[in-house]
């Protein structure tokens, strides 16, 4: 299982408490240009296997989540470092962008 | 239901559709608005032409020869594209609504971009650019759409049912003949908030608060669509691989809306590639 399912009661120990790079995805299954970005975001967890955690947020069930993090356009891509938010992206976004955040 | 339908009849756009023609599929071509060809006054470096054309009239040559290679050519401005089941789409325009296996993106350079003070800044923080990806986050809340044009009111559509509020602001343009939806014709001024949208100011300085602010100006073009489908784009460009194909089967774009060289060549180029590869996926993918 590459790509973890992360909500409001994993968050803490999967993203805000884990050491090196998480990329997490903000979605919605009634959201067309999220479908087109998950096949990324798989291929990514794929290649980055053991490197980077990769996770996406279901936002229809994690709203709380998606308004701390001021989520208000999906998808939106977050990468966070130690715990710490990186950088986001809004939109379908290319891989090699996001590919080079994570290096 | 078509094999193909481009959107665009620019170089591009043409190009592409005599390709996708003379292979026989059937081939419907949208445009609406003013092209950026046309506006070009007089073209020399056009292969060609010993004493140079006008941008208009090689343009209107275009069509023209579309139209006489049997092509179906409307003057229809395309409002929304939709992806349905089994890799087909929907394409709907002010008049009517179209069945299609593939699509071919030839729009255009961005025409309307939006010069109000604060509209980059907030862009992903209360601005959004696309009604049904992101109307889901302005439920009960109070919104707005910029814009004066079919699209804007089919933005504000989307949003009727989700918001509190909508309101169109035409940012001093008319907007005439629309009964559902409230609308503001005052001048913009800027956007302000602190990390998010908060409040609107027109030119006569009066405020209006808002939640959220989608931008609809003027005619969509492809990026506009790209942003609803899911295509990926960079500073508003269609991202494409060398054979035009975006990261979304059976959609193609090709031209001024791809980036890079805005010339009548590489136009020609690109719709050429773009209709012989929609002729491939037509003819491999869905059993023509």
């Amino acid at each position: 299982m590459s790509v973890l399912k992360i909500g409001e009661e994993n968050f803490e120990k999967e993203v805000l408490k884990s050491e090196g790079k998480v990329l997490l995805d903000f979605y919605a299954d009634w959201c067309m240009p999220c479908k087109m970005m998950s096949p990324i975001i798989d291929e990514i967890a794929e290649e980055l296997q053991g490197k980077v955690k990769v996770g996406k947020i279901n936002v229809d069930n994690n709203q709380e989540l998606a308004m701390k993090y001021d989520v208000m356009s999906i998808p939106t891509i977050m990468i966070f470092e130690n715990g710490t938010l990186l950088k986001t992206f809004i939109g379908v976004t290319d891989k090699d962008d996001l590919l080079e955040q994570l290096k | 239901m078509y094999d193909v339908i481009i959107i665009g009849a620019g170089p591009a756009g043409v190009s592409a559709g005599l390709y996708v023609k003379r292979a026989n599929l059937n081939v419907l071509m949208l445009y609406k608005g003013e092209s950026a060809l046309e506006k070009a006054e007089h073209i020399e470096n056009y292969y060609g032409f010993e004493n140079g054309i006008s941008g208009k009239d090689l343009y209107l040559n275009g069509i023209r020869q579309a139209k006489n290679l049997g092509i179906d050519v409307k003057n229809e401005e395309t409002i929304n594209i939709r992806i349905d089941e089994n890799k087909k789409y929907t394409v709907i325009t002010e008049n009517e609504t179209y069945k299609t296996k593939a699509i071919i993106l030839a729009t255009g350079n961005k025409k309307n971009t939006a010069k109000i003070e604060g509209i980059k800044d907030f862009e992903g923080k209360g601005i959004s650019y696309c009604a049904i990806c992101d109307g889901f986050f302005y439920k009960n809340k109070e919104v707005v759409v910029i814009g004066n044009g079919k699209y804007a009111v089919s933005e504000a559509n989307e949003l009727i049912n989700i918001a509190k509020t909508v309101t169109i602001l035409t940012d001093g343009k008319d907007l005439p003949g629309i009964n559902n939806i409230k609308i503001d014709t005052r001048k913009i001024r800027r956007i302000l908030g602190k990390n998010r949208v908060e409040e609107i100011e027109f030119e006569d300085s009066k405020k209006l608060k808002v939640d959220g602010i989608f931008i609809a100006l003027g005619t969509a073009d492809g990026n506009d669509f790209a942003k609803k489908l899911g295509i990926i784009t960079k500073n508003n460009k269609i991202i494409v691989n060398e054979n035009m194909e975006t990261n979304v089967a059976g959609i193609y774009a090709c031209g001024d809306c791809t980036g890079n060289l805005l010339q009548v060549s590489k136009s020609v180029y690109e719709g050429t590639k773009a209709g012989l590869q929609a002729i491939n996926y037509v003819r491999e993918n869905l059993n023509v």
